[in-house]
């Protein structure tokens, strides 16, 4: 029967190619522009590291006080100090936890003749690894033992390895930043999560990073700290020695804690080292600290820009004013073929068949829709790549899912929208039909 | 013409009506919000920085392996600035130039506290912080209007963290107005900061624009100051002003002469060499795309609207032929028959722009709650309104003048 139904629907849309065509395009550019915007959106919205960011979180000490000009708001800074970061770290109450900062050394050509280039890169800590997951491709992460040492060690990305050593296992081999050697320990598989979530505080989008150095070994390097630094009050001494003993943030922070309890303990050491620093005269209020888990983290920090979110529903409105359309033209279509219904409610069709070959025919409209509609976002998002910020159009990508989607999102609202047209159409009263005719 | 007739027969096809109604009344609410995000995108893009942008351009350059801790050090990024800005200067193509932290619209922001007290309690406005000497006026093409330029002598080597509290400083008219609303700026002292030593105001330049459109620095993007500095860091960047029509030839001509100088140093491939052009690109970037985008979803809602308009005005004429040819044999004109029809969409098109005004507003209002936009004028809806009305008369046109076409024979057909 639905092989029937599905030939009645083609020869009625073959019937009236205008009007067909007017609903095919109405439902494309509905179903386009959604999945257009949506693309974006779940680029921008998604889950960086979806198996365990509940479980990974962002300490927050208020480092300015209640009072600062600084601030705008009650909630404290997005970075730490490096004093408190070190004491963050050094308590080690967390089953991982990692200081780091953003650096951007030149590093040196792979051939002599070229000219060195600016790499963008974290210095971290070795727990930093295992915290985020970061698959390697060769070696391995630096060890506790290597981070105490102050070591000069690097891990570098897989893009750089194809560059710097045509994608050979480098490990063990030097490569020279800003000047000086570092011995790689490590090349990391295509490690590059959208966002960069283990620093939101300073970047989101765009380059992936390219070499991590341990924190301690790039603090005695004195590598510039081309990320945010905020003060409240000027530091006593100039330079980058300065900035350590500063009350200046300026040092990201990620811990994981593996269980609500964890957090829970995690949160209240937290508050007492806090009170601490205020006993000691460090700070004249009282605690104000954030324990936010990744989440809520990329949350706040609006990683997702509003106008993704607001290009999204201003599509989904255009989605909804085309299905009204579809509702209006499938009721002009259905209801001139009332002396059709009449005929073959007279030879025996009940109202469910009738139904059940009007929504067949709904659904033949929307798959066509959705099919035009799946070019049509192929196109907005070609377009999208040309007019939106570079970081945030390269993350939309066409993929099964996104296509999938596209075709059921076509099919599932041109059906709903044949809904009302259907059921008009199992009104119609067989004798009155025939009658007129 | 009498109305009665037309709502009469509109009852007779409620659903269809009711339809087109809601679709106009959702058309025009979504095409009002967006116009409003269109115009709001428009106008921040067209802000002017208050520099001469044209014939503007910027270097970055960056030397690793070198130590920026202490005099010594400090010394020698310096004499290394001093260097590359005379050979920068000396380019036939270059008019002037300057070192500096980071330019208008350029994406890092150096902010800080102006207060007019020494004591750490009160602190004033919020300003962006641009370092320069005594060609940055000239390079920008900024409008000194009260006090003087700064002097070569005042002009200090700044490394990246060295405390922002210079002798002088030149500030923008509206960081002037916001410290002395009724007074004259020149020549009065203000602290950067707590405890900091005392500044003295020596110029006021009509307009300059902060480093970055980003919201959290909008309160503050036309307080502005100048800091007499010559930015000797690692890295730097080189605010280079072309002699008229030679833009293309020095941007190639200074990275050659700043590489001549020193092979060891990067900039970068992607942004190291930016037009001010350029600049202002990526600096509204997203404000353009969004504009872009709001644009065509609009372009693409009147269309479908007008085709659905078009459709099912077909329909009810292509149901009504009967009718039609009835009332022409009666005797109406056909001229009665296009205005039926044209009057039939205009009744339904009032209907739904009166509840698509409302939606509008409810739209607007809750996006202001969402996403801190603005409130909607009213000249929008009425814009919309207009719109919507031609754009259902011309779509109802076509079909209405076929119906008017319907010979009165069609009466006697079954």
């Amino acid at each position: 029967m639905f092989g029937y139904y599905l030939d009645l629907a083609l020869r009625s849309l073959r019937r009236n190619p205008a009007l067909t065509g007017l609903m095919v395009l109405a439902i494309a550019f509905g179903v386009g522009a959604s999945m257009t915007t949506y693309s974006v959106f779940r680029a921008v919205s998604g889950d960086p590291i979806p198996w365990k960011s509940s479980r990974l979180f962002v300490p927050q000490i208020d480092l300015f006080g209640p009072t600062a000009a600084a601030k705008t708001s009650n909630e404290p800074q997005d970075l730490v100090s490096y004093k408190d970061a070190l004491a963050i770290t050094r308590a080690h109450r967390a089953h991982f936890q990692s200081a780091m900062y953003n650096i951007a050394p030149s590093i040196d050509p792979a051939s002599p003749g070229s000219r060195p280039r600016e790499v963008m890169g974290h210095a971290v800590q070795w727990e930093f690894f295992p915290m985020v997951d970061a698959p390697f491709v060769y070696g391995h992460a630096w060890s506790a033992d290597e981070d105490a040492a102050h070591a000069k060690v690097a891990v570098i990305s897989s893009r750089l390895n194809d560059r710097q050593f045509k994608g050979e296992d480098s490990t063990g081999r030097e490569i020279i930043l800003d000047g000086k050697p570092y011995r790689i320990v490590g090349v990391l598989d295509h490690f590059t999560p959208e966002p960069l979530f283990y620093d939101v505080a300073n970047r989101n989008f765009g380059e992936p990073d390219d070499v991590f150095l341990p924190f301690a070994t790039a603090i005695d390097a004195q590598s510039t700290n081309t990320g945010n630094y905020n003060c409240a009050r000027s530091p006593l001494e100039e330079g980058f020695s300065g900035t350590l003993t500063a009350e200046c943030a300026w040092i990201a922070v990620m811990v994981q804690l593996d269980s609500t309890a964890d957090a829970t303990a995690y949160r209240q050491w937290l508050d007492g080292y806090t009170d601490g620093q205020r006993q000691a005269g460090r700070f004249s209020w009282a605690s104000n600290n954030r324990l936010r888990n990744l989440p809520a983290w990329l949350d706040f920090k609006q990683v997702a820009p509003p106008d993704t979110k607001v290009s999204l529903l201003v599509a989904l409105g255009l989605l909804v004013v085309c299905m009204v359309n579809t509702i209006g033209l499938m009721l002009a279509k259905f209801m001139r073929r009332s002396g059709e219904i009449g005929v073959r409610r007279a030879l025996g069709a009940s109202r469910l068949q009738i139904a059940v070959q009007f929504t067949v025919e709904a659904a033949v409209l929307g798959f066509t829709g959705g099919l035009l509609g799946v070019a049509m976002t192929w196109i907005g998002m070609t377009a999208m790549r040309a007019v939106l910020p570079e970081d945030i159009a390269a993350l939309a990508r066409m993929d099964g899912s996104l296509l999938s989607l596209t075709l059921c999102m076509a099919v599932l609202a041109t059906v709903v929208a044949g809904l009302y047209p259907t059921l008009r159409a199992t009104w119609v009263r067989p004798a009155l039909q025939l009658k007129s005719n | 013409m009498a109305i009665t007739p037309i709502i009469v027969a509109l009852r007779r096809h409620k659903a269809g009506a009711l339809l087109i109604g809601l679709q106009i009344a959702l058309t025009l609410a979504i095409v009002c919000n967006a116009l409003f995000i269109i115009t709001t995108r428009i106008e921040r893009i067209g802000r002017p920085t208050g520099i001469d942008e044209a014939n503007l351009f910027k270097v970055s350059v960056q030397r690793g392996g070198l130590p920026s801790d202490g005099e010594a050090a400090k010394a020698r990024l310096d004499a290394d600035v001093r260097t590359d800005l005379a050979a920068i200067r000396a380019l036939p193509d270059v008019a002037d130039a300057y070192v500096t932290n980071t330019l208008p619209l350029a994406n890092s922001n150096w902010t800080g506290w102006l207060g007019q007290t020494p004591d750490g309690d009160k602190v004033g406005p919020s300003t962006a912080f641009f370092l320069g000497d005594e060609h940055t006026l000239a390079t920008l093409g900024l409008h000194l209007v009260e006090g003087r330029n700064f002097r070569p002598e005042e002009v200090l080597p700044h490394s990246l963290r060295d405390r922002v509290a210079p002798a002088q400083l030149i500030i923008s008219k509206a960081l002037a107005q916001k410290l002395y609303p009724d007074g004259d700026a020149i020549g009065k002292t203000v602290y950067v900061g707590p405890s900091a030593p005392p500044t003295r105001i020596i110029g006021v330049v009509d307009r300059l624009q902060s480093s970055t459109v980003q919201a959290w620095a909008e309160s503050f993007a036309w307080q502005t100051s100048i800091v007499p500095a010559r930015f000797s860091f690692t890295y730097r960047t080189y605010a280079i002003r072309a002699r008229p029509g030679r833009l293309d030839a020095a941007m190639k001509a200074v990275p050659d002469a700043l590489y001549a100088v020193d092979p060891q140093r990067v900039i970068p491939e992607d942004d190291g060499v930016l037009s001010f052009a350029g600049i202002r690109a990526r600096a509204y970037r997203a404000d353009r795309g969004m504009a872009i985008l709001m644009g065509a979803v609009c372009v693409i809602l009147l269309t479908v609207t007008a085709a659905g308009v078009v459709g099912l005005s077909s329909f009810w004429v292509g149901q009504r032929r009967r009718q039609i040819g009835i009332r022409r044999a009666l005797g109406a004109t056909r001229r009665n028959i296009l205005n039926y029809f044209l009057a039939e969409n205009a009744l339904i098109t009032v209907g739904g722009v009166l509840v698509g005004a409302l939606m509008a507003f409810a739209i607007n209002a809750w996006l202001m709650v969402q996403f801190e936009l603005a409130r909607l004028s009213v000249n929008y809806v009425l814009a919309g309104i207009v719109a919507l009305i031609v754009l259902g008369q011309a779509s109802a046109f076509a079909p209405a003048l076929r119906a008017s076409h319907i010979p009165p024979v069609e009466a006697t057909r079954s």
